[in-house]
């Protein structure tokens, strides 16, 4: 799985670094940050979650 | 629902109805999916309407929820500009417009909300509500050429607005029914602070009044009439006084639509009909009472755990309600129930400062914690109020 995260549309929900906190963090300005774009298996789950609830739709995945 | 579905109608696509429509398939649902929008549009995002789009920072294309390529991947069929019609839950059937009748095994109702309008003038030029991509680009058409602005409501919409066109470098006056904006969502020592950064950045507020009525002039808006009698010229008027869940079409269903779709706490309105998003109104198990949230993050929550139900998983909705709000420079968060009349304490940061944490309680329970300028500081603090402890032990140890 490859992630995608769009900082300019990030409005700071902190929502995927709840779902997803290996793969997620935020700046001091609530920005979110990817830690990881190629996340292992088993944290596919929470990055999922994170894409689907991310109320700004600024995390894509895609299949490698 | 204990059979799996062959056919899930979903009503409304936007962030509610797309969010059950792929939540569905991620749960593995292969049957057929029909999703419903009267927009014409590919499913966007409302929230940078008033902020990035109003503000011409981004093209409206940016709002898009989902690419052209993750549509084809939901497999389903997107209606768009196609509405709803009526709905018949004993032999479910939706009706949408030019007289089709579609039977589904499982609803989703996710029609979210309408602008109120004032009772009348609404049909003249300048006047405008903002709701739609078609509204914010009406509204901007008319801002470029540089109107001046009055905005009755100061809700999160209104507010937003009235920074945005400040921006603009418009004059701008926000009129405000209660002491200050959004008094009712924050209470009011930090609703002053939020009129206080309005008015430093030049825009007129006029608290503790409403309008009236709408002042006409061949045809145009050309200001409006106050409550207390005075008048306030303006070339353009945003009406901004809340909204009505889209329940029109669901008159004679049956349904109990006293304020939105009322759903138990499994967001189920009826046997195989489910509600999600700004329209439904379910029984938040944890408050104990009936709630309905015009939030974005709930409304993609909630139509996760209705789309999880309706195929068996029975979740009860609980969410710690959250919204956001961006004007001018300053974004304000906030978690939980803030309201009026609870017990406001400064854990973080200094308002003076621009930049705090407080706590809400009500008689020693935290209730909400509120962010302004302090995304990362407020975290935390979303899990005492999650799990709340009592105020006095939240304020010695809970900074983080
Ligand atoms: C300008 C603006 C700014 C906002 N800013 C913020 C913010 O900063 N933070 C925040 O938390 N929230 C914000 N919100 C609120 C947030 O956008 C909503 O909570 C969210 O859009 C709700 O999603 P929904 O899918 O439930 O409803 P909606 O987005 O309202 O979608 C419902 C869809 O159903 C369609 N529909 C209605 N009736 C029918 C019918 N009979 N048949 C077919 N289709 C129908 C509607 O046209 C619409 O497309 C903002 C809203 C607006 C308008
Ligand atoms: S969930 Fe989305 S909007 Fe929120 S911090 Fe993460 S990327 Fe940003």
């Amino acid at each position: 799985m490859r992630v995608t995260l769009d900082q300019d549309k990030c409005c700071g929900a902190g929502t995927c670094v709840l779902s997803a906190p290996d793969v997620f963090d935020q700046d001091d300005d609530g920005i979110a940050i990817l830690l990881d774009p190629t996340p292992p298996a088993h944290l596919a789950a929470g990055v999922r979650d994170a894409a689907t609830r991310c109320p700004a739709a600024a995390i894509r995945l895609e299949a490698e | 629902m204990t059979t799996t579905p062959r056919h899930v109608v979903i009503a409304g696509a936007s962030a509610a109805g797309l969010t059950a429509a792929e939540t569905l398939r991620r749960e593995g649902y292969n049957g057929h999916l029909t999703l419903i929008g009267d927009e014409p549009h590919l499913p966007y995002d409302r929230p940078p309407l008033s902020k990035q789009v109003l503000a011409g920072i981004w093209p409206p294309t940016r709002t898009a929820l989902r690419s052209p390529d993750d549509h084809t991947r939901l497999d389903a069929d997107l209606l768009l500009g196609r509405r709803a019609t009526a709905l018949h839950p004993s032999r479910r059937i939706i009706e949408v417009d030019y007289g089709e009748h579609i039977e589904y095994d499982a609803l989703i109702i996710a029609t979210g909300v309408t602008p109120r309008h004032l009772p009348q003038g609404h049909d003249l030029t300048g006047v405008h509500v903002l709701r739609t991509l078609d509204d914010a680009h009406r509204l901007r058409t008319h801002l470029l050429q540089r109107p001046r602005l009055a905005v009755v409501g100061a809700g999160f919409t209104g507010a937003e607005v009235a920074a945005t066109a400040c921006g603009l470098g418009l004059d701008v006056t926000l009129i405000c029914r209660g002491p200050a904006p959004l008094a009712e969502r924050l209470g009011g020592d930090i609703a002053h602070l939020v009129g206080q950064l309005h008015t430093d950045h030049g825009v007129r507020l006029r608290t503790g009044v409403g309008a009236t009525s709408l002042v006409a002039s061949h045809g145009r808006v050309a200001g409006l009439t106050l409550t207390d009698g005075t008048l306030v010229e303006a070339d353009a008027v945003v009406v901004a006084i809340g909204s009505t869940p889209a329940t029109d079409w669901l008159r004679t269903s049956g349904l109990d639509i006293t304020d939105g779709v009322a759903c138990d706490a499994y967001c189920q309105a009826a046997p195989g009909i489910y509600a999600a998003g700004d329209v439904a109104r379910w029984h938040h198990p944890q408050l104990d009472a009936p709630i309905r949230l015009e939030h974005r993050t709930n409304a993609t929550d909630q139509a996760i755990t209705a789309a999880r139900n309706l195929l068996g998983a029975h979740e009860p909705y609980a969410p710690v309600p959250y919204f956001w709000t961006d004007q001018y420079d300053t974004k304000i968060q906030a978690h939980g129930i803030c309201t009026p009349g609870a017990q406001i304490t400064v854990v973080h940061g200094d308002p003076a400062q621009r930049s705090f944490v407080a706590l809400y309680s009500h008689d020693g329970r935290v209730t909400g914690a509120l962010g302004w300028n302090s995304p990362r500081e407020l975290r935390p603090y979303r899990e005492l109020v999650a799990h709340p402890t009592p105020s006095e032990h939240a304020t010695a140890t809970g900074g983080p």
